[in-house]
């Protein structure tokens, strides 16, 4: 996936329109038949700040980021605040420019706005761009807005720019323009964009330019989603009508999509004080028989922890979604990371009793929010999606399809009041919500209203009517019983294909990976095989209960296993050691947790690391052999 | 037709009904206070006519969590100052529903205070009764957040050095609409303000001093008590904030110099409930949102009609 592309990155500050922008364009090509995939990078201020998002577009299955980018359209930072070199971010300012010049590609393409940007600040600029073939085009962007609209939209003048050398039909941005912006500024913006792609055509000489981008057509409709929106869209279908929430980044972003559309069809969200509150929200709702859901990132999820412990006990289901982020504690608020995982299997206090999915992309992550919904009611039990800054914000195109299924409202085994008429209860007359003898693990519940369902819910362990119990019996049958769910849940999603296996079957070598790095895993493996190589990658989806057999079955299959994570400690092979119980002499690890996510060619030196079994890396990244067990 | 048929059931309701089969008999020492608020709870109900299926009682921890052990409804008996949330929770999901929240002072002022705070403000159509020992019981005797400065207790060898919360006046300024003190030797005053509390439209807040005979104090010291609406000694009007929070802080000073002060201190008919604020806007259904997963003919909405088209 290196030919036949383009990487377009736009890189400005933070405030500047760089996401809307992106999106826009990234929509534009999808439209124009090319599958799309977005990579952004941002701090964690509000006005200023390098801040990029890379638009990969290619006429088949992209699934990542790229190594490095071919197009650069730098259009400064007008927020950067600290002009001299000594201030505590240092020289801001020419940073859309200057930051990873080098991974630019050979014969590539840098538009500046130079109206506010001076190439001179760049060490050596002259000189790289001469080595390296790039074609510069200093343009005054800011000013051509300023004159014929505002400056704010020397974005767009960046656009038209960039359609001009690279070969885009102008009338695709034209059309979603169109589309998306308000009249009041279409005008002004539509006339912006055409002057700067006319005055790029009738100034510049283009020829010799080999950045262009390519054709494509799909046989469907796409449409283009990013992570969060998949989660929310997935709680939608299944008849979720109520969210609790605090906000934090990046989880705020399925809070605010549900917290704007759930009013629209009588649904109810409160924003409140803090995420224990919005947990017990989730809780309250889900036991009065709404479908609910609550989330957060890391510091919010932990205080979710004992809310959480509540759902697990008095078998009350929501569905939390959790929204990693680099730790610990505040850690890198807009960087993703994948160090959370044991957080989420663990935290709060006895034995966990939770379902936990890893969706990777923004398809799956609509279809893992529907499942840990079915999990979730079905058996009674809290549902967790873990997931990260990487997914949350990464668009990428999906069949129109995906989308069109049929709604689930279905609350799972919730007696009506005849039948809980029917049903056992205490000779007081409380209804025997926890019985001891269900054989997948699930007591039907009732709700309260309904007549002869009343029952105590209880944090504290419980006999069949809710009411306190510590008699040694009962709580053996009750922790079975529970238990006895995730055995049901494991059997029922073993065959739910959550995880997915990419690459030649009979490969001699394999690679493990969970959640918003598969794609790039998936992208490296692709290459490796093209390449001569024999790999091939199992990508687990279903981390709680941990799918035993499917990944034994994987790791049997080849000779060596690397197992890839963003985090410092390979929790995610201690994951898979803890359940399988062997196998340490044949995985190793690969490890990033610099804020950026893993590049493809990164898995790939890391994959022939594995085979020589050396563990220096040219890049950020940390290389585990295999050990003992 | 409703799911829920035990809402708005309109029948006789006898008070014995409220004594769950299973556990009869609470298990606080001789004495307790708690006695007094599960009396005075179980007199309350039938006479405004809430039936124990159409009720939900949610408590925290503590002795006082095990009211819904004692007292016939649905129940849930949640973790430490967290019943607050869960309960509003259940009152959005169906409002429908009477919901009564109950805890501790330790659970509602000290770990539950920002919930306490935020509920108020926000105003939710529940009652919330605290029982107030000014003592942690259950983990047996140390300070609490009503404790009085220098109180001595295991935990607080050399007396506490914190003026103690003063649960009225906090509830005031934080949002409450009705606010009131009672106490357990003080059962019909307690059963008057509690069906009070019940048929108010927004928060109402019962801070309710129960007697630790086995950590704290024993009932005689909550007695004599004045009723402050009764008193000729006593000259305010609940409905005016600035005469209701003059009484508050007199009340809470006059408990530590020993003199017991009650009654309704703060009522305001007007300000309209969380849930008809959150209907004002478009935020809420005015059908319960519960009843809609039980009726079978309900066109539930799709993401690929509703949302899809914007990203093509």
């Amino acid at each position: 996936m290196t030919d036949d592309e383009l990487i377009w990155r736009i890189a400005g500050g933070s405030g500047d329109g760089i996401a809307s922008t992106s999106q826009n364009f990234a929509k534009a090509l999808m439209r124009s038949g090319l599958d799309v995939f977005t990579h952004r990078h941002y701090p964690s201020r509000i006005r200023g700040g390098h801040t990029y998002t890379e638009v990969r577009a290619a006429p088949e299955d992209v699934t990542s980021r790229g190594d490095g980018y071919d197009f650069l359209l730098a259009l400064g930072d007008s927020f950067a605040r600290n002009p001299q070199e000594d201030a505590y971010y240092g020289t801001e300012e020419i940073k859309p420019l200057s930051e990873n010049l080098d991974d630019l590609r050979e014969g590539g393409v840098i538009v500046y706005d130079s109206g506010l940007l001076d190439a001179d600040e760049v060490p050596n600029f002259e000189q790289r761009a001469e080595e390296n073939n790039w074609h510069v085009f200093p343009i005054d962007l800011r000013g051509m807005a300023r004159d014929m609209g505002r400056e704010v939209m020397r974005n767009t003048a960046g656009v038209g720019v960039t359609c001009a050398i690279a070969d885009i039909p102008v009338e695709a941005i034209e059309e979603l323009m169109t589309d998306a912006m308000p009249e009041k500024i279409l005008g002004p913006n539509l006339e912006i964009l055409n002057a700067a792609y006319e005055k790029v055509k009738e100034e510049h000489d283009l020829s010799g330019i080999e950045v262009s981008c390519p054709d494509g057509e799909h046989e469907e409709e796409q449409v283009l989603v990013n992570g969060s929106e998949g989660i929310a869209y997935g709680a939608f279908d299944e008849g979720c009508r109520f969210i609790a929430g605090y906000p934090m980044t990046p989880w705020t972003e399925v809070f605010t999509i549900m917290s704007k559309n759930l009013p629209k069809v009588g649904g109810v969200a409160e924003q409140v004080e803090d995420e224990i509150a919005a947990a017990a929200l989730a809780i309250g709702a889900a036991h009065t028989g709404v479908k609910a859901m609550s989330g957060s990132s890391g510091g919010g999820f932990a205080l979710m922890s004992e809310p959480l412990g509540l759902a697990e006990i008095s078998e009350t289901p929501i569905v939390l979604l959790e929204a990693a982020r680099a730790g610990p504690s505040t850690g890198m608020p807009t960087k993703p990371e994948q160090a959370d995982l044991e957080h989420v299997l663990y935290t709060s206090q006895g034995d966990s009793n939770r379902v936990v999915f890893a969706p990777a992309d923004p398809a799956e992550a609509y279809d893992h929010a529907r499942k840990a919904f079915q999990m979730a009611y079905e058996y009674q039990i809290p549902s967790i999606i873990l997931y990260d800054q990487k997914l949350s914000g990464e668009y990428r195109n999906v069949p129109a399809s995906h989308f069109d299924r049929e709604p689930n409202p279905d609350i799972g085994q919730v007696l009506n009041e005849e039948q809980i008429a029917e049903a056992p209860h205490e000779p007081g007359g409380k209804f025997h919500r926890f019985r001891h003898d269900s054989e997948d693990g699930v007591s039907p519940r009732s709700v309260p209203g309904q007549k002869g369902g009343r029952f105590l819910a209880s944090g504290n362990e419980h006999n069949e009517a809710g009411h306190i119990s510590e008699d040694p019996d009962n709580r053996v049958a009750q922790v079975d019983r529970r238990n006895r769910k995730l055995e049901s849940i494991r059997a029922e999603l073993d065959d739910d294909g959550l995880n997915v296996t990419y690459g030649p079957e009979d490969a001699d070598y394999g690679v493990l990976a969970f959640g918003s790095m598969v794609g790039t895993v998936e992208e490296a493996v692709e290459r490796l095989n093209d390449d001569g190589e024999s790999v091939k990658l199992l990508s687990v989806g279903e981390l709680a209960p941990y799918p035993k057999e499917q990944v034994r079955a994987f790791i049997e299959s080849v000779d060596r296993v690397m197992v890839v994570e963003m985090n410092s400690t390979a929790q995610f092979r201690g994951l898979t050691q803890k359940h399988l119980g062997e196998y340490g002499p044949k995985l190793s690890s690969l490890l990033k947790y610099n804020g950026n996510p893993f590049e493809p060619a990164e898995v790939i030196e890391g994959f022939h690391n594995t085979l020589k079994g050396e563990s220096e890396t040219d890049h950020q990244t940390t290389f585990v052999p295999a050990g003992g067990d | 037709m409703s799911a829920f048929s035990a809402i708005g059931d309109k029948r006789e309701i006898e008070q014995e009904e409220y004594t769950p089969g299973i556990e009869p008999q609470p298990t606080w020492c001789p004495g307790c206070g708690d006695f007094g608020v599960l009396k005075a709870l179980k007199g309350a109900l039938p006479e405004v006519g809430r039936t124990p299926d159409e009720t939900l009682t949610v408590t925290g921890i503590g002795c006082s969590g095990k009211l819904n052990s004692y007292f016939n409804s649905y129940g849930f008996h949640t973790i430490h100052g967290r019943s607050l949330p869960v309960a509003r929770a259940a009152k959005l999901a169906n409002p429908g529903l009477e919901v009564i929240a109950a805890g501790g002072d330790g659970d509602g002022y000290g770990i539950g205070g920002n919930h306490f705070m935020h509920t108020a403000r926000e105003n939710h159509d529940f009652t919330y009764i605290v029982f107030n020992n000014e003592i942690f019981g259950l983990t047996k005797g140390q300070t609490s957040p009503t404790s009085p400065k220098g109180h001595e207790s295991k935990t607080q060898p050399h007396g506490s050095a914190k003026e103690p919360v003063r649960p009225l006046s906090l509830s005031l300024t934080s949002g409450a609409s009705f606010v009131a003190r009672t106490a357990a030797v003080n059962p019909n005053q307690a059963k008057e303000l509690i069906k009070e509390a019940i048929e108010h439209d927004g928060f109402a807040h019962i801070d309710f001093l129960t007697q630790c005979p086995t950590w704290n104090k024993d009932a005689k010291q909550y007695v004599p008590y004045i009723d402050v609406n009764e008193s000729d000694d006593y000259d305010f009007d609940p409905t005016n904030r600035d005469e209701a929070a003059e009484m508050m802080r007199e009340t809470e000073e006059a408990l530590h110099d020993g003199k017991v002060l009650t009654g309704k201190y703060y009522v305001d008919e007007d300000r309209p409930s969380y849930q008809q604020e959150k209907q004002q806007i478009g935020e809420m259904p005015e059908e319960p949102l519960a009843e809609r997963y039980f009726d079978d003919s309900y066109e539930w909405e799709r993401s690929a009609d509703m949302f899809i088209d914007d990203h093509k």
